[in-house]
C-alpha cells in the first residue's frame, strides 16, 4: 500500500446508522423516518439528528407518544408503497408494541397469501450502560427470534450498522433493528456509500483455533477483548459476531465450531431462555460426538436490571469473566 | 353532530345496486353458515355478519377505485362489498388454493389488494393504526386516497383505537373510522363498555368530526359514509362514524347468545337491512320478477363459487412454507 493513502476514515456507531439513514433517504424518496422526538430533537440517542432540515417534515414525522400506533402505521403505510424506518426510544417499550410487530408486521405477507408486503424497519436500542434501570436497559433480543415472519439484526461496529440498516431499508420483510446504547460513540472504520451487509449472514470478527467465541451487539466487543487477553495466554480463540439475530446463521457458527471443537456463548441477555440457549442446543444436536467440552453460557443472571451503573456492570459478564470461561472451556 | 335528518333519496339505479349488495352477503353468509354445519370450511372459526350488511354496502358503495379498507374477523361482507371475488372468498374459506390469501386466511383474514382490500384481522383493533398509516401515506404523497377502516364496538375498548383516532385527528388524515355497532361485544353489551354511548360525542374529545347514524337503513349509512369520504378527499380530515346495527345472530356458531334478551333480539330483527332495502324499491315501483331475478342471480353466483372452490386443489404443505419472508435471505445483497 502506498503511503500517500489517506488512512481510512474513522466514524462512530451513530455516524454510521446517520449516514445510512441519509444515503438511503437521499435514494429512495420512499424512505420515511417517523417516530418520538426523531425530528426536531434529533433522536433521544441523536441517530437522526439533521435529517428533518435535510428531509422535511413529509419525510421526518415526529409522532405522538403512540408507540403502537408508530409501527401500525410504518405497517400500514409499507403496504401501500412506503419503505418506513419507525424508531422505538427503548428495547423495553417494545412491549407496548407487541401486537403490531408479532401478530401484525411479522404475519402481513404470508397470511394474506403473499398479496401484502411489509417492506419496513424498526429501530431501536437496548442494553446498559447509563444504569436507566429495570425499565430501560433490556436485552429482549431473543423473544423475536421467536417470531417466523420476523427479521431481527443487531450490529456490533459502525460499518455493520451502516452496512444491515441500509440492507435493512430495502428489505421486503419487517425488520427489528436492534442498536445498542453503549455503541453509540463507538469508533470504527467507515462504510462507503455502496456498502451493505447482508441478513442472515454471521461474520468471523477474529480466527482462531481453540475454541469459538459467539457474541452479538456490544458483547462482541466485550469477546475481542477476551480473544486478545486468550492470545496472550496462548489460546486461541475464534470470535463469531451474529449480527443477525433471525433467522440465525446456524450455518457460520457450526462451522466455525466444527474446527474449534469448543463453543462459548456470551450475551448481555438474561440467561434462562436466552438466545444462547438456542445456539447451545443447535450446536449440541448438530455436533454431539465432535465437541472437545461441553457448551458453556455465559449471560446476564436472571435478574431485575437496577438503576445502578455499578451494578449493572457487576452483573453482565465483561471481558474478565469472558477470559475466565474460556480457559475453564480449554483447559476441561 | 349527529344523524342525517331524514332518509336520503338516491336515483333507482343506486338503490338497486345497494340491494344486490345486501342480497349478495346475506345469501352468502347463510351458504357459509351451511357449509360450515357440513365440515366443509378448513376452519371452525367463522363470524357471520347477517343484520349488518348495510354497513359495508353503504359505505363501500361511495368509495372510489383507488381508495382502501381494513376490516375485521366479521368481515365477509366488507370484502364482498368492496369488490372481492366470491370464488375468492368460498375457496379461501374452503381452504383452496385459489382463495383469497391460498387458503392460509379462512373467514377471519380476507384480503384483496387489487380492490384495496388491505385485510381484515383476527386481532380486535388490531388494523385500525394499519389503516391509519396507509391514509398517512396517501397523505403524504398528496393521493386522492381515502382509507375506511371497519371495526366493532368491541374494538373502541382497546387502546390502539384511541391512539389511531388521536393521530388522524391531528395530522388531519383521509380516513374514515367505521365503527359497525352491533351492540355486543361478544357477551359484553356497549352499556358495560362505555359511559359515553354517543361515538359522534367520542369524536368530539378528539376534535375530529363525528356522525352517529342508523345502520339498518342502507341509504342512511351511505349518505353519511358519502359525507364523510367527501371530507376526507377534499383534505378536510377524517371521520368517526358511529353506525347502530345488531348481529342477528350469534358471536360465531358456538354462540347460542343466551346472554341476551329476546325482545331486544326481535325489536332488531323487525329492522332488517334486507328488507328495509326490499320496501323502499317496491315503493318505487319495483315488482316481484325483479327481485326473483335478483334471488336466482346471487344463488347462481354463490352455486358457481362453491363449485369452483371445490375444483381448486387444498392449500398442501408443499407450499406452507412460502411466504413467510418477501425478501430471501441474503437477497437484497
Ligand atoms: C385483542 C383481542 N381481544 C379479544 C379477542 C377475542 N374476540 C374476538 S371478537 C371479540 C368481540 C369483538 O367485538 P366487536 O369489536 O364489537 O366486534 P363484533 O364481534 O361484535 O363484530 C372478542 C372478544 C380478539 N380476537 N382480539
Ligand atoms: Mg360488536
Amino acid at each position: 500500500m502506498s503511503a500517500t493513502l489517506a488512512p481510512p476514515r474513522t466514524v462512530t456507531y451513530r455516524e454510521a446508522l446517520r449516514e445510512g439513514l441519509f444515503e438511503e433517504m437521499e435514494a429512495d424518496d420512499r424512505v420515511i423516518l417517523l417516530g418520538e422526538d426523531v425530528g426536531r430533537y434529533g433522536g433521544a440517542y441523536a441517530v437522526s439528528r439533521g435529517l428533518l432540515e435535510r428531509f422535511g417534515e413529509h419525510r421526518v414525522i415526529d409522532m405522538p407518544m403512540s408507540e403502537a400506533l408508530i409501527v401500525g402505521a410504518a405497517l400500514g403505510a409499507a403496504a401501500v408503497g412506503a419503505r418506513p424506518v419507525a424508531e422505538i426510544m427503548y428495547m423495553d417499550f417494545v412491549t407496548l408494541v407487541m401486537d403490531q410487530l408479532v401478530n401484525q408486521a411479522a404475519k402481513l405477507h404470508y397470511m394474506f397469501g403473499g398479496q401484502l408486503t411489509a417492506p419496513m424497519v424498526v429501530r431501536v436500542q437496548q442494553g446498559i450502560g447509563r444504569g436507566a434501570g429495570s425499565q430501560h436497559s433490556q436485552s429482549l433480543e431473543a423473544w423475536f427470534a421467536h417470531v417466523p415472519g420476523l427479521k431481527v439484526v443487531a450490529p456490533s461496529t459502525p460499518a455493520d450498522a451502516k452496512g444491515l440498516l441500509k440492507s435493512a431499508i430495502r428489505d421486503d420483510d419487517p425488520v427489528l433493528f436492534i442498536e445498542h446504547k453503549g455503541l453509540y460513540a463507538r469508533k470504527g472504520e467507515a462504510a462507503g456509500p455502496t456498502h451493505t451487509v447482508p441478513i442472515g449472514l454471521a461474520d468471523v470478527k477474529r480466527s482462531g483455533e481453540d475454541l469459538t467465541i459467539v457474541a452479538w451487539s456490544n458483547m462482541v466487543h466485550t469477546a475481542l477483548a477476551a480473544a486478545e487477553e486468550l492470545a496472550r495466554e496462548g489460546v486461541s480463540a475464534e470470535v463469531v459476531d451474529l449480527r443477525t439475530i433471525a433467522p440465525l446463521d446456524m450455518a457460520t457458527v457450526l462451522a466455525s465450531v466444527g474446527r474449534t471443537g469448543r463453543l462459548l456463548i456470551v450475551h448481555e441477555a438474561v440467561r434462562t431462555a436466552g438466545l444462547g440457549a438456542e445456539i447451545a442446543a443447535e450446536t449440541a444436536e448438530r455436533h454431539h460426538g465432535q465437541l472437545r467440552a461441553p457448551v458453556r453460557r455465559l449471560a446476564t443472571p436472571d435478574v431485575v436490571l437496577p438503576a445502578n451503573t455499578t451494578l449493572e456492570r457487576e452483573l453482565v459478564p465483561d471481558a474478565d469473566a469472558v477470559v475466565a470461561a474460556a480457559r475453564d472451556l480449554v483447559r476441561s | 353532530m349527529s344523524t342525517p335528518d331524514s332518509t336520503p333519496s338516491v336515483d333507482p339505479g343506486t338503490l338497486r345496486r345497494l340491494y344486490h349488495g345486501l342480497v349478495r352477503i346475506r345469501r352468502a353468509e347463510e351458504s357459509i353458515l351451511e357449509l360450515l354445519l357440513k365440515n366443509r370450511l378448513s376452519s371452525t372459526m367463522c363470524h357471520v355478519s347477517i343484520g349488518q350488511e348495510a354497513v359495508a354496502v353503504g359505505v363501500c358503495d361511495v368509495l372510489a377505485e383507488q381508495d382502501y379498507v381494513t376490516s375485521t374477523h366479521r368481515g365477509h361482507g366488507h370484502f364482498l362489498a368492496r369488490g372481492g371475488a366470491m370464488s375468492a372468498l368460498m375457496a379461501e374459506l374452503m381452504g383452496r388454493q385459489a382463495g383469497a390469501c391460498r387458503g392460509r386466511g379462512s373467514s377471519m383474514h380476507l384480503v384483496d389488494a387489487s380492490v384495496g382490500h388491505l385485510g381484515s384481522n383476527a386481532i380486535v383493533g388490531g388494523h385500525v393504526p394499519i389503516a391509519t398509516g396507509a391514509a398517512l401515506w396517501a397523505a403524504l404523497r398528496g393521493q386522492p386516497r381515502v382509507v375506511a377502516s371497519f371495526f366493532g364496538d368491541g374494538a373502541t375498548s382497546e387502546g390502539i383505537f384511541h391512539e389511531s383516532v388521536n393521530f388522524a385527528a391531528v395530522a388531519r388524515l383521509p380516513i374514515v373510522f367505521v365503527v359497525e355497532n352491533n351492540q355486543w361485544a361478544m357477551s359484553l353489551p356497549w352499556s358495560r363498555a362505555t359511559a359515553q354511548p354517543s361515538i359522534a360525542a367520542k369524536a368530539q374529545a378528539y376534535g375530529l368530526v363525528g356522525v352517529d347514524v342508523d345502520g339498518q337503513d342502507v341509504l342512511a349509512v351511505r349518505a353519511a359514509a358519502e359525507q364523510a369520504v367527501g371530507r376526507a378527499r377534499a383534505g378536510a380530515g377524517p371521520t368517526l362514524l358511529g353506525v347502530q346495527t345488531y348481529r342477528f345472530l350469534g358471536h360465531s356458531r358456538a354462540d347460542p347468545s343466551s346472554y341476551r334478551d329476546t325482545t331486544e333480539e326481535q325489536r332488531w330483527r323487525a329492522r332488517d337491512p334486507v328488507l328495509i332495502t326490499r320496501e323502499q324499491l317496491a315503493a318505487t315501483g319495483v315488482g316481484d320478477d325483479w327481485f326473483a331475478t335478483i334471488d336466482r342471480e346471487v344463488h347462481a353466483e354463490i352455486a358457481a363459487a362453491i363449485e369452483a372452490a371445490e375444483a381448486s386443489p387444498p392449500a398442501s404443505l408443499d407450499e406452507v412454507f412460502s411466504d413467510i419472508y418477501a425478501t430471501p435471505l441474503g437477497g437484497n445483497r
